[in-house]
């Protein structure tokens, strides 16, 4: 790392349109969150992509770990009964 | 230490055309190669605003003018996404611009050569651009997620920035026969740099073999290099301009066309520094971001001012 004083990093977040979720695009860097906004601003929705941005500093994610992939996601995958098509339903009986 | 089981691990997973993320274990070379890579190509984008800037002012019209102010801030942001992206794999900001600078570090040896009149802007869009564009659409497809998501939205930006210089071009082709020779002579002199910007041949390129395991790269030097020819050939064909390659024909057994080879001493001239403005560029660079210096403390230390108020308040 270098010890020069860097503007600290963070992530931004832009909701392309009313209705739907924000989502993360990038990261940037920025003194404050005023100008990391202003900075997304220009670096990410130069295009119309969003109507809304939300930038939070990286520093202040907290993130699940790659190693703990198996054993975070796999007691979902032998429950296939939580999905509809387990089931079977007659053809008779119309749309379900 | 990094033993063979976690590298053919890590190969199968590749081969999988699954996606490498920020935290995933990775092969230390695969990493730094990525580094190097994803630097010299966000270098290459800050770089590639000088010679364009070169003509803002001096621009035909308004309109244009504003095209081009438009193409050299996408550029710029191009340039922060892939930092960004080359940040996620544990290298800082200021490393990367400190490479740049002192030499370190390349950035694509297109942007050593000047942009002498207006036809230049019109050349380097249609012919730097697009090669750029064959490189980056290839690229889409890396095995790294970071790097493959900014080549995504890198593209989707960029091919105004072809089309903008063609319009150029073809303005120029069908004006007055002075305007119609700075458009080949434009077209002269950026033709040959263009097809350097591939790379070496296959056969000289030092790292290939590797990457297109990792699939960190997807196609090779030449068969972009190819693709692109095919493609621009028939664009030349509708300006009505002559590509400077006596050797240029129409190989009907191979699909393509064969064209002459490449002045590959020019190449690793220009790679070593020795272009028409490799010196005037870096200046540029290292001016700007000295000058900018107390701009970027003085935004740090009002941030710090605004937060004190708040704790105190």
């Amino acid at each position: 790392m270098s010890d020069k004083k860097n503007w600290p990093l963070w992530e931004v977040f832009i909701r392309s349109k009313q209705g739907l979720h924000h989502k993360h695009v990038g990261s940037l860097h920025a003194p404050d969150a005023e100008m990391a906004i202003e900075n997304a601003r220009d670096v990410y929705t130069r295009r119309m992509e969003g109507v809304s941005i939300w930038v939070i500093e990286s520093a202040h994610v907290h993130a699940s770990s790659p190693d703990e992939k198996d054993c975070m996601y796999d007691p979902a995958n032998d429950k296939i009964y939580r999905h509809p098509t387990f089931y079977d339903i007659p053809d008779e009986v119309g749309h379900m | 230490m990094e033993n063979q089981e976690q590298l053919d691990q890590f190969q199968a997973y590749v081969d999988q055309e699954m996606k490498v993320e920020a935290k995933d274990w990775m092969p230390e070379k695969y990493r730094n190669t990525l580094i190097r890579q994803i630097a010299q190509h966000a270098h290459s984008e800050v770089v590639g605003m000088l010679p364009e800037a070169n003509w803002v002012t001096r621009a035909p019209s308004l309109k244009r003018k504003a095209i081009l102010l438009a193409k050299i801030q996408d550029e710029g942001g191009h340039g922060l996404y892939l930092y960004s992206a080359c940040e996620t794999l544990g290298v800082d900001r200021d490393t990367l611009i400190d490479e740049l600078h002192d030499g370190t570090a390349k950035y694509s040896s297109i942007f050593n050569y000047p942009t002498l009149n207006w036809a230049d802007i019109g050349a380097v869009g249609w012919l730097v651009d697009g090669a750029a564009i064959v490189n980056q659409v290839s690229l889409q497809r890396t095995s790294y997620g970071p790097y493959s998501r900014a080549m995504i939205r890198i593209c989707k930006e960029e091919s105004f920035h072809q089309r903008q210089g063609y319009v150029i071009m073809m303005e120029m082709a069908k004006g007055t026969p002075a305007q119609k020779a700075m458009a080949q002579d434009a077209l002269n002199r950026w033709w040959w740099p263009s097809l350097m910007m591939f790379g070496p041949s296959d056969k000289d390129s030092l790292h290939s073999q590797q990457n297109m395991a990792w699939k960190i790269k997807r196609h090779s030097n030449d068969e972009l290099r190819q693709k692109f020819v095919d493609m621009t050939v028939p664009q030349t064909e509708y300006l009505g301009l002559t590509l400077p390659d006596p050797d240029l024909k129409w190989n009907a057994e191979r699909g393509h066309y064969d064209f002459g080879e490449i002045n590959w001493d020019e190449f690793w001239q220009v790679v070593r520094g020795n272009g028409k403005c490799n010196k005037e560029r870096i200046a540029a660079r290292q001016k700007a971001h000295d000058e900018g210096a107390w701009v970027r403390e003085a935004a740090l230390a009002y941030a710090a001012k605004k937060r004190n108020k708040k704790g105190a308040a």
